[in-house]
């Protein structure tokens, strides 16, 4: 099939503009009449959930969780690009346009990207308007910070939870809503399908996760707002509930998957301790403002951190990228850490960590320029300690303390070890430039599409990304196309269509709960996640691959005559939900390999170990894979690639270089 | 940090769902890692009772970062057990040692009705911010983010009463399940920033009314919320509620 990426003609400035004046719109009377399914509360979700309320359209917003307020944006840290230039060091929206198309390594589409860094400006505006208490100055002005990949501070924060302050802000936009009658919130839910009616989305069957009752809604439009994926791999910094299943279940009906294998390895995260691990937990990327990272030049050190002598220390990021040092992209730290490690210099009982350490910028940044506020003259190194601590504390006290909960170490005298661990997935399902997938009616906006970020996400841009698709593009681009709607009636949940996907729902959980196996869908889940990080993680290659496919078709098999879930379905049942949620991820899993094994480069997050320079660097390949792989799906383990050429007019394509 | 590992008895509430009297049963773990967390030793002990062909425990988790609000236990009596400024999730197995008993309960109030075992609805504290737990601005002000300066002291005390995670502890610590800390955090918030200002009167009567609704009981100021709310809301938030709250409804009797 032809894909069509719907790209406005003109300047790349003047694209996002030209839209907005030319687009169809919706005239208030029939906005009423329009209903708009919105899934997910995030920030993609819960900000379009609200802003469509408030444009007028009738909403019913979907969440598995207890409240909106908890969605997984809850969890980001560090903070939220935006192209304002407060800090008049040369910031512009085409600057955070360049950053983020080479952070993504040439793999985004250009009139997304620069419509993202566009909007990135209103929505510090609109949060600000909102009351969100983002990080300021003494002066009263808003505060920034650096965030990898780029040399300017455009990074808004609010301590070590920026994401839960945005969150925050864009579910009491959406509870006004709700308390003005325009948006209906559903909690405990979750939306196990699409409803097509004559190749349009026309609404979801969901399940109410409380009595396990199986329930149809009608919508002239679907938008799923649902996350990403990184949870295929077992263990990942995501929330343990984050899953495919949405967004698998719109691709099973015909919306195209979007590059699956771009994942973002975070280089900074707390190491695996033991087999019980259940997730793993991020130390934001923030941390690298401040925070060195080193491994000791000696491969049997036995010295504890704080006594290995500087000139016995590798800061190999600095070494490697003296341009960029700490603040490498995170796919080029990530790598350089396994590098590290996998030669011998890893430390921790499992060798499988660097060290972040903070007491040089702790005492040499913080510490002296404390000391010379108060005017105390040659303090010793106690006091220099002291007084630096007090500012780390108030710039990361809450992932500080994070992380001495978890490990029993304190970080302000002791380095962090950290480890990479999977964080975030670039593909998604494939959208157009209005962010409708390929079944018509049907969106996906935030970490569930493919579009933004290439094949490397820079820090601090999905939040940013989220709450544009939400707040300020949806809003445009879904009325062009529910203008040719107002004459839809309401289709009755009664159709046939709904009938028909209800059943087969039902069928799929009848299914399920009567294998009746020996195995927890937990033991499957962890079996997926070994083979996807063994074979389909931070490197990849040709003979891992092929068998990664192997085994996950065997996995699979033994899952659906094999797996044990207690319970039954007309009631809470926790292992049920996981168990649909698992069997999602063990056909995602698939065609992840699938692509990885297709793309024979490596770009950004995606490293062929075959596609690689004599430095070890990722080696693009421009001429064969300077395009987005676009699957669709033709039923088990059968899938058609569509390309959509990437075309840059704007950004002359080049070698990625941090050095 | 020295690793040990431990033998535990658990004594967990178990319910069917709203309308079962629920009561707690025995159960026993053996080699719990002094490194996992609470609710690792919860997945282990669910695993088991997978294999046991019994009825896993029903919790409430997500993030297990410590920010989503989701895991809600009550352990040895006390909402998110004995570490200050913790949640469950970020409670780490080194707080005990082998062969301790741990009682483990569901938030207890009457507006938290239990769902099953340890997950309760929480769904109150959504309709109380929907009574007013916003500030009133649609998509799309054109005001720079900077036209207002705020003072950084004003934004510090917001952002640290929006660090408020809607957990539920403060409520579930309090001898008459009030929702005074979690409704004085967000009335805070607002309080303490000019975009706050304009609703700030009706905000507060509006929040509260809604708090005496859904059924939550009256503050006598014990401090009990306080002392386990995990993210160290303060009761100054409180004082400030009752100030607003006086305020308010002084200017809306003239
Ligand atoms: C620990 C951590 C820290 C991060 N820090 C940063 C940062 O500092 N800056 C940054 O820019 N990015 C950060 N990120 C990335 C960023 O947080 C996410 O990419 C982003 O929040 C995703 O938002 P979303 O709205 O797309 O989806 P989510 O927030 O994941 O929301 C998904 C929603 O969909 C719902 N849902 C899913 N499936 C279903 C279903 N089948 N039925 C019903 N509902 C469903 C869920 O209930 C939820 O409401 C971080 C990520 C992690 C893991
Ligand atoms: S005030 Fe504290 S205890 Fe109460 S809901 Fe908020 S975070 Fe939880
Ligand atoms: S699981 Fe999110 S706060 Fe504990």
């Amino acid at each position: 099939m032809a894909l069509n990426s719907k790209i406005p003609q003109g300047d790349i400035d003047k694209k996002w503009s030209n839209y907005k004046g030319h687009v169809k719109l919706v005239n208030p009377a029939n906005k009423r009449k329009l209903e708009i399914i919105v899934v997910g509360t995030g920030l993609a979700g819960a900000s379009a959930a609200a802003t469509l309320g408030e444009l007028g359209y009738k909403v019913k917003v979907f969440c598995f969780q207890d409240s909106p307020r908890r969605a997984h944006s809850i969890a980001a840290q560090g903070g939220i690009n935006a192209a304002k230039n407060y800090q008049n060091d040369g910031d512009s929206v085409y600057r955070l346009f360049y950053d983020t198309i080479k952070g993504g390594d040439y793999r985004a589409r250009e009139a997304n990207v620069h419509r993202l860094a566009e909007v990135s400006v209103n929505i510090i505006d609109q949060c600000v308007a909102q009351g969100v208490p983002f990080a300021r100055e003494y002066g009263g002005y808003l505060d920034n910070r650096s965030f990898g990949g780029v040399q300017v501070k455009r990074t808004f924060y609010a301590a070590g939870q920026t994401g839960q302050q945005l969150l925050l802000g864009a579910y009491s936009a959406l509870e006004r809503q709700v308390a003005l009658g325009s948006v209906k919130q559903y909690t405990r839910h979750e939306m196990l399908d699409v409803v097509e009616i004559d190749g349009k989305a026309r609404g979801i069957i969901a399940r109410d996760l409380i009595t396990g009752k199986l329930e149809r809604h009608f919508g002239h439009a679907v938008v799923l707002c649902t996350g990403g994926y990184g949870n295929v791999f077992y263990l990942s910094t995501n929330a343990m509930g984050s899953n495919v299943t949405a967004a698998w279940k719109a691709h099973k009906k015909g919306a195209f998957f979007g590059n699956p294998c771009f994942t973002q390895i975070h280089p900074t995260c707390i190491p695996v301790s033991g087999d019980h691990q259940s997730k793993l937990t991020l130390m934001s990327e923030s941390l690298r403002n401040d925070g060195r990272i080193w491994v000791p030049k000696n491969k049997d050190e036995k010295r504890k951190a704080n006594d290995i002598p500087e000139e016995e220390r590798d800061y190999y990021l600095e070494r490697r990228y003296p341009a960029f040092g700490n603040l490498v992209p995170r796919d080029v730290a990530s790598r350089a850490a396994k590098e590290r490690c996998d030669a011998g210099y890893g430390v921790g009982t499992t060798k499988q960590a660097v060290y972040l350490d903070f007491r040089y910028n702790l005492i040499n940044k913080y510490g002296r320029a404390e000391a010379s506020k108060l005017g105390i003259e040659n303090p010793d190194e106690a006091t220099l300690v002291k007084l630096g601590k007090e500012v780390v504390k108030e710039q990361y006290g809450n992932l500080f303390d994070m992380y001495e909960k978890i490990t029993g170490e304190n970080p302000y005298e002791v380095p962090m070890r950290i480890y990479p661990a999977v964080h975030y997935t670039m593909g998604g399902l494939w959208v157009d430039y209005e962010l409708m997938t390929s079944v018509k009616g049907l969106y996906a906006l935030g970490e569930c599409n493919f579009s933004d970020h290439g094949a490397n996400r820079l820090g601090a841009s999905a939040l940013m990304q989220g709450l544009a698709d939400g707040y300020f593009v949806i809003p445009y681009t879904i009325g062009n196309y529910l203008a040719d709607e107002i004459a839809t009636k309401p289709i009755s949940t009664d159709s046939k269509e709904f009938l028909d996907a209800e059943k087969a729902v039902a069928d799929r959980i009848t299914t399920l709960m009567s294998i009746k196996g020996t195995k927890s869908v937990e033991s499957f889940h962890k079996r997926l996640g070994k083979i996807m990080w063994d074979k389909c993680g931070m490197a990849r290659n040709e003979k891992g691959l092929t068998e990664a496919i192997a085994e996950i078709q065997a996995l699979r098999k033994e899952f659906w005559k094999d797996v044990k879930i207690p319970g039954g379905i007309n009631e809470f049942n926790p292992e049920l939900d996981k168990a649909g949620r698992v069997a999602d991820f063990l056909e995602l899993g698939e065609l992840m390999c699938r692509d990885a094994l297709d793309r024979k480069e490596s770009c950004g997050g995606h490293f062929r170990e075959e596609s690689q320079t004599e430095e070890g660097e990722a080696q693009r390949d421009d001429e064969n894979f300077k395009f987005v792989s676009a699957w669709e799906y033709k039923g088990e383990s059968e899938w058609v690639l569509n390309k959509e050429d990437l075309i840059y007019e704007n950004i002359k394509i080049a070698a990625r270089s941090y050095k | 940090m020295e690793h040990y590992n431990m033998n535990l008895t658990l004594k967990v509430w178990r319910q069917k769902n709203s309308n079962d009297k629920g009561g707690l049963e025995t159960y026993q773990v053996k080699n719990i890692s002094s490194e996992m967390s609470f609710l690792e030793m919860f997945d282990v002990l669910n695993e088991q009772l997978i294999s046991e062909d019994k009825d896993p425990i029903a919790f409430d988790h997500d993030c297990r970062e410590g920010i989503c609000g989701m895991c809600s236990m009550y352990i040895n009596g006390r909402p998110h057990g004995p570490w200050h400024a913790t949640t469950t999730c970020q409670l780490h197995m080194r707080a005990f040692k082998d062969g301790d008993t741990i009682v483990v309960e569901p938030w207890r109030a009457k507006a938290f009705p239990v769902i099953k075992d340890l997950v309760v609805d929480r769904a109150a504290f959504d309709r109380i911010i929907q009574a007013g737990g916003y500030v009133s601005v649609n998509t799309g002000v054109t005001v720079d983010a900077n036209a207002t300066p705020i003072p950084k002291s004003d934004a510090d005390k917001s952002f640290a009463a929006a660090a408020c995670i809607g957990c539920g502890a403060c409520v579930a610590a309090c001898k008459n399940s009030s929702a005074m800390l979690f409704v004085s955090a967000k009335v805070s918030q607002f309080a303490l920033l000019p975009q706050g200002q304009a609703e700030r009167e009706s905000r507060v009567l509006d929040m509260v009314a809604q708090m005496d609704k859904e059924g939550f009981g009256s503050c006598t100021n014990t401090g009990a919320c306080e002392a386990e709310c995990p993210k160290e809301i303060s009761l100054e938030n409180i004082a400030r509620l009752n100030r607003e709250f006086a305020a308010a409804s002084l200017s809306s009797e003239e």
